[in-house]
């Protein structure tokens, strides 16, 4: 097949990547816009295997059945709880694919040709550089979010220093590449400096901060590979890359003014480690506890006119989205008015909640974002907060010491009564204390909240 | 077209493509955020046609044949996984019915 008629079919790859996000625009279509690009993908995969340079077929089938074969397992057996950490996940290997290729691509360049052109080194550098982060904070966000390490910040003397100065490394023997000396020891430094670089970078970002770092480890992947398409000089994989480089950045700087924070403060910050001590004490002074039975929680459900669920990340840990649905449904045959408010950053990644809800099959209406759902706090009678806490936390309104100051909260405490379903009084995964919870409006149903809610269901039944 | 000339018309798409990514983006709604990271997951998987031209190379040395086999492998568990687990959510958000209009307990529409 000639270069000219490969590129042309590659432009309707392109087309149809450009539909399949456009299509996302329309819940009631998004879906066969997904398959529109999967079919552009297909052909994309057809057209390279026509290519001439192309000889070693079974080889590379071998290869796509033994991966393809990995994803569709993992892709259908994976919970919709848990679906934070499968984007983390195949979001690492398309990185660490960039990366390969570049490595690949300056390996059998550099002997044949003698100099490389300046352009082709400087983006293999570069997609070797960031597809190695992208690869290695990838896992390590699986790894968080899967539990497999501590959610927790993880910090250590110096942090930011040496993150820092790894980079630097890393950038200076890319640029020694670049400038000529093209020892392939080089690029394998590049490679394993800036792997070690990503893992460094993404052990320090506690739970509640996963939502900006896998939007910004999708920017990342996706600018890897387009990167990789100026050293192929391959428009597909420019184009592919960069819309997703630029919905990766998109969804980042969402993310980050949903926390009223810059995106270098929640990287380089080591949240919830500051000044935890401080906030930690202005929060506790005065004030008890309460805790409410199952009970006494129905009967404030009962007699409510209207009730806001508050989804968080705790929603996923309990799988209890189904289990609130028929809370609600209950509360709504009794002629309560039900919603949920869903704050931004709510859960591990961006929309973790709505896909959540709409897996209980919540209908969309009843969804209300941070700015509708916040006026109708003042007429709500309970709010009830299952598995949120930062999202909460007053003091991102009136605590200047605490490390949340100035994010955007929902204000549940304008409710009339609140009710906190929580495992434990520990906090949050960012580890800083919430005032919310001695708030004398605030009653405490200790327990996990999938066996809370159906106790509630019970003693709502039972009323 | 020199070299030079293709890198210009190559950089031209690249800028393209960011205002088109984020024309295109912009317009996604928050319910749908976490579909539009899997799928663009899934389209990032493109990079497998570079893992294939690595890999199906004529004479390659053993060095290029692992890389570009993990690559291939990397790559379509990117592509495969990205597009399946978004299939399945957008299947959640598009199975909206109009059920929620409190049926009859024998499922007939109650009476107006």
């Amino acid at each position: 097949m000639s270069r000219t008629t490969t590129d042309l079919l590659y432009l309707v790859t392109i087309v149809t990547f450009i539909l399949a996000l456009r299509f996302l625009s329309r819940p009631d279509k998004a879906r066969w816009g997904n398959r529109i690009g999967a079919v552009g993908m297909l052909l994309a995969i057809a057209v390279t295997f026509a290519q001439n340079e192309v000889v070693s077929y079974w080889e590379i089938a071998v290869g796509m059945v033994i991966g393809g074969g990995f994803g569709a397992v993992a892709a259908r057996r994976v919970k919709m709880t848990a679906m934070p950490q499968m984007v983390a996940l195949f979001n690492g290997v398309g990185g660490g694919a960039a990366a390969l290729v570049s490595w690949a691509e300056f390996h059998n360049r550099v002997p044949a040709q003698g100099n490389l052109k300046l352009d082709i080194s400087i983006a293999i550098m570069l997609s070797a550089l960031i597809g190695s982060i992208s690869f290695a904070g990838s896992m390590i966000a699986f790894a968080k979010l899967q539990e497999l390490i501590k959610g927790r910040p993880i910090t250590y003397p110096c942090q930011k220093f040496a993150n820092l100065a790894l980079l630097a490394a890393c950038v200076v023997i890319g640029v020694t590449l670049v400038a000529g000396v093209q020892d392939e020891w080089l690029l394998w430094a590049v490679i394993a400096g800036s792997a070690l670089f990503g893992v460094l970078f993404v052990l320090p970002i506690g739970g509640a901060d996963m939502p900006v770092v896998i939007s910004l480890l999708n920017a990342f992947t996706g600018l890897a590979v387009a990167v990789g398409g100026f050293e192929l000089e391959n428009n597909v994989l420019i184009v592919s890359g960069m819309l997703v480089g630029a919905s990766g950045t998109f969804l980042t700087m969402l993310m980050g003014r949903a926390m009223n924070r810059s995106i270098a403060n929640v990287l380089f910050g080591a949240f919830g480690q500051v000044s935890e001590s401080a906030a930690a004490a202005a929060a506790t002074d005065g004030g008890t506890v309460r805790s409410a039975s199952a009970e006494d929680v129905a009967v404030m459900l009962a007699y409510a006119h209207k009730v806001v669920f508050v989804p968080g990340y705790g929603l996923a840990v309990a799988q209890a989205q189904h289990d609130v649905r028929q809370l609600a449904d209950l509360l709504e045959a009794k002629g309560i008015e039900v919603s949920y408010a869903i704050h931004p950053v709510a859960g591990r990644m961006p929309g973790h909640m709505n896909v959540l809800l709409a897996e209980a099959n919540v209908p969309y209406p009843q969804l209300k974002e941070m700015d509708e759902a916040n006026p109708e706090f003042s007429r709500t009678d309970v709010a009830v907060i299952v598995g949120a806490n930062d999202v909460v936390n007053p003091d991102a309104r009136n605590n200047q010491g605490s490390p949340i100051y100035g994010m955007p909260i929902l204000n549940v405490d304008d409710a009339t009564a609140v009710v906190v379903l929580k495992r434990s009084m520990n906090p949050g995964f960012a580890g800083i204390e919430n005032p919310l919870f001695y708030n004398p409006k605030t009653v405490m149903l200790f327990g996990d909240a999938k066996d809370s809610i159906t106790k509630l269901i019970a003693d709502v039944k039972s009323l | 077209m020199s070299h030079g000339q293709l890198l210009v018309f190559e950089v031209t798409i690249l800028v393209l493509a960011i205002f088109l990514g984020f024309e295109v983006i912009s317009k996604v709604p928050t319910l749908l955020h976490t579909p539009l990271m899997s799928g663009t997951n899934a389209i990032h998987g493109i990079v497998i046609v570079g893992a294939m031209l690595v890999m199906g190379a004529g004479n390659k040395d053993t060095l290029t044949w692992v890389i570009g086999f993990v690559a291939v492998i990397l790559a379509s568990a990117n592509v495969v996984g990205g597009f399946v687990v978004t299939d399945r959510m957008l299947e959640m958000f598009k199975r909206r019915r109009p059920e929620r209009a409190p049926a009859g307990e024998d499922g007939k529409p109650p009476p107006q």
